[in-house]
């Protein structure tokens, strides 16, 4: 079970407040959807668990410890784009998470060990339905099949936390069903805490445990706009959902 | 009346079109070489189709008597050790310190700013300086080709490997990458094509820098041979000379693009 907690959280950017005082407890293998009008900060959120940029004040902790400074194994990612690699073919891009962690010098598998990879690979590629493409380059795939590629690509490192960044926006609705179903399966087997951001709250209603609003708040002092976002809704939902702990 | 913007010539009206200029040029040269020959049989102006195979005949087949050597041969080799080697030497420092420069913050903020002053340098103003440094033997040609060459790759390669999508760097890191791995598997592979596509572009600079340096000072070496036989104007000589340079040229860019595509698959598709 992995235990979040968000303390007082503030980012700037050159004296420009982004976000502010955002507090978040979460406990349990939660799915968490992250709504908000554009520029609300959703992107600086996740970009801040993620490890990619520090918070300017505040704090967060994983199971006690300090968020690590840099973005590591243990928090995974998919964006809306560019969360694969061109060069590599799809098996490849699979292995290549283990091929890092095996082999420093190298970062790649041989013998044996390759093909103990390469299966753990094929069997997160068919949980994602892209086993009968394994040879195929990123470049061949469709938008949909790109997204399920990176998904095998993050889970096979097992991460505790998945971040998802408006993973589906750039898909048709047809596809888009299908990888809101493909998500939630694999959140119930993965056992990993789900931060997802999207534009679409009809979407983060429908797969959420929890659904967090970022919205402006006006200033106190001086009611000017500008003064950063926070977390304005915290809203619970689909419990039954949970996985049972 | 379609617009001409959306008129595409049919296949084989294209293949004519593209070969006109070539034709055009060629035949030009041949009605004024007759014009000239017909007025004067000793014009060494505009030299008849004839007059080169004959030159072309002692340059190619017939050993030099003063050296032994068959000048044509001797001259490519020496010219093409030359180029390749300076290119190459280019290419490996454009590789790895364009790389460093453009994934370490470290080594960019170090290298980045000298490289931006020194590529401003004209290389023809430093030639002087490298005969003296390093006299007029081959080391001071290779390092010209060197220095007119490198820090463009530097800069270009630093300037593509910005351009990778910070996500992917990002990616990698989630996966568990180190710096070097990074290095080694996401960020090098990729660069690899686009080290292809600027090797091609530095074709023409590193032909440009050897022809003037082996001009200057040099006893072998197809620019050497240009600038020599100027002097006795011997046209029949210096076309051909030329022309084979521009196959030569010509011959690598083609090779490096089929390498490009045969090496690295992926990178056609996504450019598609």
């Amino acid at each position: 079970m992995t235990e979040i907690s968000i303390k007082n959280l503030c980012k700037e950017y050159n004296d420009a407040p982004v976000l502010r005082n955002v507090n978040m407890e979460i406990s349990g293998e939660e799915f968490c959807v992250i709504v908000g009008a554009s520029g609300c900060g959703k992107s600086t959120f996740l970009r801040i668990l993620l490890g990619e940029i520090q918070p300017s004040s505040g704090e967060i902790r994983i199971d006690g410890r300090p968020l690590p400074p840099e973005p590591g194994p243990e928090r995974g990612v998919v964006y809306q784009r560019y969360s694969v690699f061109p060069h590599m073919s799809v098996l490849e891009n699979v292995m290549l998470g283990p091929g890092f962690a095996a082999s420093p010098l190298l970062g790649r598998l041989s013998g044996k060990r390759r093909r103990a990879a390469a299966d753990e690979a094929m069997h997160y590629l068919r949980e994602v339905g892209l086993d009968h493409a394994c040879s195929l380059y990123p470049a061949s795939l469709s938008g949909g099949m790109q997204q399920r590629l990176a998904l095998a690509q993050a889970l096979i490192m097992k991460p505790q936390i998945l971040l998802l960044d408006e993973p589906f926006g750039a898909l048709d609705p047809g596809t888009r069903k299908d990888m809101q179903d493909l998500i939630l399966r694999l959140w119930r087997e993965n056992r990993m805490v789900v931060f997802m951001v999207t534009h679409d709250l009809e979407e983060g209603f429908m797969l959420g445990t929890r659904v967090v609003v970022f919205d402006k708040i006006p200033s106190l002092k001086d009611g000017n706009e500008n003064s950063g976002a926070t977390i304005t809704y915290d809203i619970p939902l689909n419990g039954r959902r949970k996985p049972c702990d | 009346m379609r617009r001409m913007i959306n008129w595409r010539p049919p296949p084989l009206v294209a293949v004519i079109l593209g070969a006109l200029p070539f034709v055009i040029l060629l035949g030009v040269y041949l009605i004024a070489s007759d014009i000239r020959q017909t007025e004067n049989p000793n014009d060494k102006l505009l030299p008849p189709p004839a007059a080169f195979a004959d030159a072309m005949a002692r340059m190619a087949l017939l050993p030099d008597p003063r050296s032994g050597n068959i000048l044509l041969w001797a001259d490519t080799a020496a010219s093409l050790g030359r180029l390749f080697t300076g290119l190459g030497l280019a290419t490996a420092a454009g590789f790895v310190f364009g790389l460093a420069m453009g994934l370490l913050p470290l080594a960019g903020r170090t290298f980045s700013p000298f490289v931006a002053v020194f590529s401003m340098a004209p290389p023809m103003a430093l030639l002087p300086i490298l005969f003296i440094v390093f006299g007029l033997g081959e080391a001071a040609k290779i390092i010209l080709i060197f220095i007119g060459v490198a820090p463009f790759m530097m800069r270009d390669m630093a300037l593509r490997v910005a351009e990778l999508p910070p996500e992917q760097l990002i990616k990698a890191q989630t996966l568990g990458a180190s710096t070097w791995q990074i290095f080694l598997r996401v960020a090098a592979p990729q660069m690899a094509p686009r080290l292809i596509d600027a090797l091609r572009l530095s074709l023409g600079p590193a032909w440009l820098f050897l022809i003037a340096a082996e001009a200057i000072a040099a006893t072998e070496g197809l620019g050497y041979r240009i600038f020599l036989v100027r002097r006795y104007l011997a046209m029949d000589v210096i076309l051909p000379y030329v022309a084979w340079i521009i196959l030569l040229a010509f011959l690598s860019d083609y090779l490096l693009r089929k390498l490009q595509q045969r090496a690295f698959p992926w990178f056609q598709k996504e450019k598609a």
